[in-house]
């Protein structure tokens, strides 16, 4: 075992902790998005794929990487404009509408 | 400051972007914007990484890398902006497919470029570990898109000697990992390709539709953990970072949903659940009555009502009857009646399914109300409206032990003083069970389209 392992291997253990800790505060409404989310977030295997591409000596790796770097980018790019797009939509009860409707009930009442 | 220590530090950044965006999540006002931050953070990685090196040169292929992007670019973003929001699950599906697609490539070229100098077994098995796991995510959510979009079946599709397959499918990806880590043959990496694509699709067939939520979740986990060994093998931190903080959130979601269903994992993902449709317990159950009523009687007792609860349910998205609802919704809050809406967690076909589809008919989210929540709030509620909703709302869940769906914790419709179930027909819900609370003398059946229905029902309650 190297120490590099043993580094990497620390990073591992204390993101596993942080990931846990932040997630279990997201509430159940936003669960969708944070799938999604999450979803373009492991979207940065982009850097990776740029990283092998970038180093490539022969067909079987350009090939290879190219394709990475495509697939890649579908899952980063679609990640975040998905999810953008579901949370556009939560809005919260509008100050007036509420005004609105609690008017309406005095009225009926 | 070194080029390689910038870079470093720039990467930092975009993951310290990450995480705040997941943070942003834990509230519905900051969500996006901490979705915009993440976005920045990536693009400030990509970046970077264009200026990076690699075994001490600049990046080769540059051209190369930029017409991928571009390539990429082009699908994602349509088909991300234009796709009926209603396809949302089966979208989550193959965006999160085509990452462990791309995890288990760079896997592989790595090992590729690597081979030649002998790399230690750690090395390798880190390579083994990110090329099975990204695949059967691939894979697996190929089969989950194809489930969604309903290229195929989304009832469990099962055969004799499943599990023995499966099994064997199984074993065969470990006896592959061994025999390449004490040979280290490049061959055989091609064969562990093969066996992981066959072992996510086996994985797969025989999920049924409404235990996708759990597998959608876990297959975003797998493909977080596919990124975090690609990023040992390529010693890049922030890969690490990336990957693990979505393999545990995808975890931890996942364990969520299974508790919401109040069985464990591996009888979710193992069972073929909802596979066999039973025609109801007992022989009398055909004749059993249950009261039904018209739209406008719906109406007329919604005039009386000063509290009504909707308890949508996977239906309501089928129907295409979100609007419907909310004007509904609307027209009754008018009239001072008070309206929220009842969420399970696991209503739909993906985490929070419900919220997103309300949200996208502009339901303020302050309106959509937790199980537990909702729950002590049914025993004051006039009305109770299940809409497309069935396994979520069945007492067997509560007291019958012999029941599948024993132990899954229910939104209690029959808490409230009455009850509308609107429903096509009297087939049973996905898990093909009875469900004892149509029978229930507070219940009134409305047939028909649920669409179809709401839209008779806001006439009546508009002519009131």
């Amino acid at each position: 075992m190297t120490n590099v392992l043993l580094q990497y291997a620390t990073v591992f253990v204390l993101s596993v902790f942080v990931g846990i800790e932040i997630i279990s505060k997201v509430p159940s409404i936003l669960h969708t998005p944070l799938m999604s989310g999450s979803n373009a977030i492991h979207g940065v295997i982009l850097v990776g794929s740029m990283l092998i591409l970038g180093a490539a000596n022969t067909n079987a790796e350009e090939v290879l990487g190219f394709l990475a770097v495509i697939l890649a980018t579908l899952n980063v790019v679609g990640g975040f404009v998905v999810t953008d797009r579901m949370l556009e939509m939560f809005k919260p009860r509008t100050p007036r509408a509420k005004a609105d409707a609690d008017a309406q009930k005095g009225a009926d009442s | 400051m070194s080029r390689g220590t910038l870079i470093d530090l720039l990467y930092l950044v975009a993951a310290l972007t990450f995480i705040l965006a997941l943070k942003g999540l834990g509230s519905p006002k900051r969500a996006r914007q901490g979705n915009m931050v993440a976005a920045a953070g990536m693009l400030l990685a990509v970046v970077a990484t264009f200026f990076n090196r690699v075994d001490g040169h600049p990046l080769h292929h540059v051209l190369l890398i930029v017409l991928g992007m571009a390539v990429g670019l082009v699908v994602a973003v349509p088909t991300a902006r234009f796709v009926q929001m209603t396809a949302m699950p089966q979208l989550v599906a193959i965006f999160n497919g085509v990452g462990g697609g791309a995890a288990c490539l760079v896997s592989l070229t790595e090992f590729i470029h690597i081979k030649s100098t002998k790399p230690a077994t750690y090395v390798v098995l880190e390579v083994l570990l990110g090329v099975l796991i990204g695949t059967v995510s691939f894979s697996g959510s190929a089969i989950a898109f194809a489930k969604l979009q309903e290229l195929m079946t989304g009832r469990p599709i099962t055969y004799a000697g499943q599990q023995v397959i499966n099994a064997l499918v199984g074993l065969a990806a470990l006896a592959v990992i061994v025999i390449t880590l004490v040979t280290s043959s490049t061959a055989l990496l091609w064969v562990l390709l093969v066996v992981a694509f066959v072992l996510g699709i086996a994985f797969v067939l025989p999920i049924g539709g409404a235990d996708v939520p759990v597998l959608i979740s876990l297959l975003n986990s797998f493909t977080g953990l596919a990124v975090a060994a690609s990023g040992f093998t390529l010693g890049s931190n922030l890969l690490i970072v990336a990957g693990t903080l979505v393999g545990a959130s995808g975890t931890l979601l996942t364990m969520l949903m299974s508790k919401a269903m109040g069985r464990s994992l591996p009888n979710i993902l193992f069972s073929a659940f909802g596979s066999v449709v039973t025609a109801g317990t007992g022989a009398g159950a055909e004749q059993r009555t249950v009261r039904s009523g018209s739209p406008e009687d719906v109406a007329v007792m919604l005039g009386f009502a000063s509290r009504v609860v909707f308890i949508p349910g996977y239906g309501l998205a089928v129907a295409q009857a979100q609007n419907v609802l909310r004007e509904l919704a609307e027209n009754l809050e008018k009239k001072g009646v008070e309206v929220f809406y009842a969420i399970h967690p696991v209503a739909g076909r993906m985490p929070g399914h419900m919220n997103v589809l309300l949200a996208e008919a502009n339901v303020p989210y302050d309106d959509l109300i937790e199980m537990d929540e909702a729950n002590s709030e049914l025993e004051s509620a006039d009305v109770a409206i299940v809409v497309g909703a069935n396994d979520t709302v069945n007492p067997a869940a509560n007291d019958d032990p012999g029941s599948p769906i024993y132990g899954m914790p229910i939104i209690h419709a029959d808490a409230a003083e009455n009850v509308i179930f609107m429903k096509r027909s009297m087939r049973p819900g996905f898990a093909g069970i009875d469900n004892e609370l149509l029978y229930n003398p507070k219940t009134t059946l409305v047939f028909g389209d649920a669409k179809d229905t709401l839209t008779k029902i806001v006439a009546a309650v508009k002519a009131s």
